[in-house]
């Protein structure tokens, strides 16, 4: 209901939302060192806030380059460049009122134009953007045309009024609009030196950003090093400096590395959560991650197997499916049991009262087995299905625990295939699989992020279900002033249908060094500023 | 044999065309390209990036200039995935790392292997000869995944001698354990090689005649055995160095080191066409060169071979 | 030329080994290898190794791919390993036997093994042979698809191979096999190269013996001794090969396993308390090595002809 309030007050008038930097409490003793070292486990593929496509990026970019607005530790919206803004009669058109001491970190003013340059970028084809379509899911007028190269990007619904003040022009209403302005693709980048340096612009040296930090070092497959920018607006409140990201392959060996000091927040190895918050009870830490984890099936007609189209066959793979055992014997991080899609914790989400998410697991059991006999599957007649998912230790855990749980309860002979993960995709994009492993992280924080993929008419339906009402109410909840039960009644449908296999809903397992605070708490989307952070004295 | 040595650098050029058409081929065909990911990019997005990237030409288009790239700017082309890198940066700033700890582990290798088993073989049938023996067998069967989180714990984490990862440009205190790591099973095989063939060499005609001149012991080994039982050590050499560079991708994951092994695996399973490309080709001109020095310490060693 | 007295030497102890045809020289070696103490005990931990390999799963307590889910939350109190339960190595650390999946890991380690030397000795040896016998052109052109062959990045090809016809044993065989016969091809070659000039093959040249008998009577058997020993080198080299590529995540496709797989889970978990998931398969993966190096030696010596 949160959400819901907030965005009221947003449509009422003007946004005014106290600054937040490093909230540091009166009377906390900071540390000398201030220096914070996090774990990455890939290399970083891009600092250009247009072409940034990973976690890893998007970390490094937030420092290095402030949005319009950013997110706190709850995941509400705090002033970036942007103070507040207005929204026209008709919801349509957005005025951004900017902060006229910004300034990029090599002195020039932080102004619309370089948000109007940074948008039109992004929808630009030259530029190809993998984020490109972000344009056009924030309806920003033109954003998909451009993309498509059937107008120029100068057309782009985006002006600058004057240095201080930008407009953006929606196709629709879009009551979360605002909370998009938080990723990185929309971040602003200095023309000038985009133009000067070209494709090299983003090489230490050359950078040029208006965030809390400066790039000092960055080599690829190893690290980046950001120090403290002194041409930030909020530079005063600055604590944490110099920020460095350590690329970490393996899980395990990050791990050693954070014992052996080198490392000041790491995640945690699937199973280790439960030793590790014993012996270190102040470090171990589990918060909610939306992301959603979950076996498809392929439905499409023609395609994929055929036992697989009959709704009894599903729901007794689902029903037999034991996710406390996932949940409490394979991840043991905190993660929850899943029955139904859209990740729990999802800003103004209201669960779905799903059925057999009460029953006990003997119940389910008992009913599985008396739906696959109804279906025509028995001893005699065993049901052979294959489950493809991408190399990964976790996800083979899982596969082969199903498998056991499939074999055990109801004789089903079920093949996991390992595929890398290249393959995996292009085999479930091609439609060519029975059932399939599948994830899907939030994009934003608000339930249409997750349930959207399941509509017909969605690019990333590999499952190809198809529901006309599923749809409609999709729609429906667009334009509608809480959309909130149309999304649970989606949801209801989905589980009617037993679309997909819901398993879990992620958390994000890490081991944080217990002098560091200010990192979130409670932001889904676990995004998370430097700035923000501060080491306290021991 | 300079004359030999030109020729064998001008067949050298064929060689990497064939191998860059053959793995541009296989690597096309391969399920998967660059841009394929779960959260799947809207069509015109997609054609967006092709047409940057060129891959909406023919095959042949893009082999021919790529091709071209090289030969006029000495350009292997762009990243695909590491966006504002191109081939050449990604390669300059990895090779030299995989370079830097892998000929220090090839040099420790090959030094303590061919000590080791000069030694084991000298005393063959003593404990000397079982100790270096298990040594070298002892260090060939510990895999170098297990090898590097041992390495770890031992001197990161309970002795606290050696940092756990990381490069920092190559300082010393970041490079033993990389070393080690790398360099023991290589060791071990130059080891096994090295004893096999000079307990032939000692048993071999010249050597019992140089024995019955009357030399010594040492200068026998020395003058007379060392030389023709390093025939196939140095036969062996060629290829493990270059399976050292691209093997480096154990040691590149465990210590973070930021080689061009882990960044060879990862445009492989990535589809990052022209960084896959380009460490291919290195590697091979890596393999050309090598086998081409094998062949000159073949006719330096036996003198008998003439090319 | 003038002879050396070395070479000269040579010439009269191989003519008077042609006198000598009493037995059969495979007769003579098989007396030798027996006779070498490391090696028979190789054998026979080879022999050991294999039967557990094959036939160890019918002693297990359940299948290799069984989980125990009332244990597998917590292997670390709940699975140790303990004769009373019958999980004699303990659980993995998704909860089945590790008895049966030791069992069953070493038996695949050992047909990878098997299978991928036998290729490559086989391919490499004759190739080699060939191509370092002939030699000019023909030399040139067969090291040229050598090189070139090894120039390819045999991760990138076994990954290829993987992806494109799926995970399966048989294209694990194929591409460690394949791609190992190289540098065997090459020692070969650099071994015929130095026995060519031998007098005794310049004998048989010019008695008019035809050269592809001339490769495989006279070079192939000269070459048995560093061919045993690098085929036994190349049979722990495929394990651990396979083992690298489970590393990875391309190995056999689970829940098969493989020693390399196990080794890799277990040094993964190595810290966290569970380290008889390590020790069991690391030590079946140790005395397989140890027994194939002792077997390997014993072969070299049973065979090398100089010895005589």
């Amino acid at each position: 209901m949160k959400q819901r309030l907030l965005l009221s007050t947003i449509l009422s008038a003007t946004l005014a939302i106290p600054a937040v930097a490093a909230n540091v409490p009166e009377g906390t003793a900071l540390a000398e060192n201030q220096a914070y070292n996090y774990w990455m486990l890939d290399a970083i593929k891009s600092l250009d806030p247009q072409i940034v496509s990973s976690v890893e990026d998007s970390d490094a970019v937030r420092s290095l380059v402030e949005g319009l607005y950013n997110e706190d530790g709850d995941g509400n919206l705090v002033p970036g460049v942007a103070l507040s803004h207005d929204i026209s009669e008709d919801l349509t058109t957005y005025t951004f009122h900017l902060r006229p001491e910004a300034k990029w970190s090599n002195g020039d003013p932080v102004t619309a134009g370089d948000f109007v340059y940074a948008w039109r970028r992004l929808a630009d084809p030259a530029t190809a953007s993998e984020y490109a379509w972000y344009m056009e899911l924030m309806q920003v007028v033109n954003g998909a045309e451009i993309t498509a190269g059937e107008k120029k990007p100068e057309e782009l619904g985006v002006t600058a009024i004057d240095d201080h003040t930008l407009e953006v022009k929606i196709l629709a209403p879009l009551p979360y609009f605002p909370k998009m302005l938080t990723h990185t693709s929309v971040f602003p980048v200095n023309q000038k030196v985009v133009e000067q340096f070209g494709a090299d612009w983003t090489k230490p040296g050359n950078f040029v950003g208006n965030g809390a930090y400066t790039l000092k070092d960055h080599i690829v497959g190893e690290k980046i090093v950001m120090e403290k920018s002194d041409s930030y607006w909020d530079a005063a409140h600055t604590v944490m400096s110099p920020v460095t990201g350590l690329t970490i392959n393996d899980e395990n060996a990050a791990l050693t590395r954070y014992e052996a000091g080198e490392l000041d927040r790491t995640t945690v190895p699937a199973g280790q959560y439960p030793r590790l918050k014993e012996e270190f009870p102040d470090e171990a830490t589990s918060t909610p991650y939306s992301c959603s984890y979950t076996y498809i099936f392929n439905l499409a007609e023609g395609k994929g197997n055929e036992a697989l189209k009959d709704v009894r066959v599903r729901e007794a793979l689902s029903y037999a499916l034991d996710r406390d055992i996932v949940v409490n014997n394979i991840l043991q991080g905190g993660q929850k049991p899943a029955y139904s899609w859209t990740h729990w914790a999802m800003n103004g989400f209201t669960m779905p009262d799903i059925d057999y998410s009460h029953w006990t697991q003997a119940e389910r059991d008992e009913k599985a087995k008396a739906l696959l006999a109804e279906a025509g599957f028995g001893p005699e007649n065993p049901l052979k299905i294959t489950l493809n998912y991408n190399t990964s230790e976790a996800h083979q855990k899982i596969a082969v625990a199903v498998q056991q749980m499939w074999k055990q309860k109801l004789g089903v002979e079920m093949t996991p295939q390992n595929f890398e993960w290249k393959v995996h995709t292009d085999k479930m994009n091609a439609g060519d699989f029975e059932m399939a492993r599948y994830a899907w992280c939030a994009d934003y924080n608000e339930a249409s992020t997750f349930l959207d993929l399941w509509a017909s008419y969605s690019g990333n339906n590999d499952a190809k279900y198809s529901n006309a009402e599923y749809d409609a109410l999709l729609k429906d909840a667009k334009t509608a002033a809480d959309p909130g039960p149309d999304y649970t009644k989606a949801e209801e449908i989905l589980a009617k249908d037993m679309a997909i296999i819901p398993i879990y809903h992620y958390a994000k397992v890490d081991m944080i060094k217990p002098d560091l605070k200010g990192l979130p708490q409670n932001n889904v989307q676990q995004t998370w500023y430097a700035k923000d952070l501060y080491r306290v004295a021991q | 044999m300079f004359s030999y040595i030109i020729k064998r650098l001008v067949v050298a050029i064929p060689t990497l065309l064939v191998l860059m058409v053959l793995s541009f081929l296989l690597m096309h065909a391969a399920p998967g390209g660059p841009f394929t990911y779960e959260k799947k990019l809207p069509p015109e997005v997609l054609a967006n990036l092709n047409a940057k990237y060129g891959l909406d030409q023919p095959l042949w288009r893009q082999m021919v200039s790529y091709v071209w790239g090289i030969i006029a700017h000495f350009d292997f082309g762009p990243s695909f995935v590491y966006k504002d890198r191109d081939v050449n940066e990604i390669i300059a700033q990895g090779f030299p790392v995989t370079l830097h700890y892998g000929s220090i582990a090839f040099v420790v290798a090959v030094v303590s292997g061919v000590l080791l088993g000069v030694i084991a073989a000298i005393r063959q049938n003593t404990w000397i000869d079982y100790i270096a023996v298990g040594i070298s067998i002892g260090a060939q069967v510990l895999p170098n995944f297990v090898m590097a989180p041992i390495l770890v714990l031992v001197f990161a984490l309970w002795l606290g001698w050696l940092p756990a990862g990381g490069w920092e440009g190559g300082e010393l205190s970041h490079v033993i354990l990389p070393v080690i790591a790398l360099a023991t099973s290589y060791m071990a095989s130059i080891a096994r090689i090295t004893r096999s063939s000079m307990l032939e060499v000692l048993t071999s005609n010249h050597v019992r005649t140089a024995r019955a001149k009357g030399l010594p012991e040492h200068k026998v080994i020395l003058r007379h055995a060392l030389k023709p039982s390093l025939i196939p050590v140095i036969s062996y050499l060629g290829p493990a160095f270059v399976a050292m560079i691209t093997g480096s991708v154990v040691v590149d994951m465990y210590f973070s080191t930021g080689g061009i092994g882990k960044a060879f695996v990862d445009s492989a399973l990535n589809r990052d066409y022209a960084v896959m490309m380009g460490i291919t080709l290195l590697v091979g001109f890596l393999t050309i060169i090598f086998n081409l020095l094998v062949d000159i310490l073949y006719a330096w060693i036996d003198p008998k071979i003439r090319y | 030329m003038v002879l050396s007295a070395i070479d000269m030497g040579a010439l009269a102890e191989r003519l008077a080994m042609d006198e000598v045809k009493g037995r059969s020289p495979w007769t003579d070696a098989r007396i030798r290898f027996m006779r070498n103490k490391a090696a028979v005990a190789g054998m026979f931990l080879l022999i050991i190794v294999s039967a557990f390999a094959f036939f160890g799963e019918m002693f297990a307590v359940s299948t290799y791919d069984y989980i125990d889910f009332s244990r597998s939350g917590d292997v670390l109190h709940l699975g140790r390993p303990s004769l009373a339960s019958g999980n004699y190595f303990g659980l993995d650390d998704q909860g089945r036997d590790l008895f049966a999946r030791t069992a069953q890991g070493t038996r695949i380690s050992i047909i990878v093994g098997l299978v991928g030397a036998s290729i490559s000795v086989i391919v490499g040896t004759l190739y080699g042979a060939v191509s370092g016998y002939v030699g000019g052109r023909t030399d040139q052109i067969m090291m040229r698809i050598v090189d070139i062959l090894l120039a390819i990045p045999f991760m990138f090809v076994i990954i290829l191979l993987l992806v494109m016809f799926g995970r399966s044993l048989s294209m694990l065989f194929l591409g460690i096999g394949l791609l190992s016969w190289l540098s065997m091809a090459r020692i070969v070659r650099g071994q015929t190269l130095t026995l060519k000039n031998r007098e005794f093959i310049q004998a048989a040249q010019a008695a008019g013996v035809r050269g592809f008998t001339i490769i495989l009577r006279h070079i192939v058997p000269n070459l048995l001794g560093i061919v045993a020993v690098y085929a036994t080198l190349l049979v722990p080299e495929m394990i651990l090969t396979e083992s690298f590529i489970s590393f990875l995540g391309l190995g056999v496709q689970a829940p098969l396993t493989s020693l390399g797989d196990l080794i890799s889970q277990g040094a993964k978990n190595m810290r966290y308390g569970t380290i008889w998931q390590l020790l069991f398969p690391l030590a079946f993966f140790m005395v397989t090595m140890f027994a194939f190096f002792f077997v390997g030696d014993g072969l070299r010596d049973a065979l090398d002809p100089k010895d005589r």
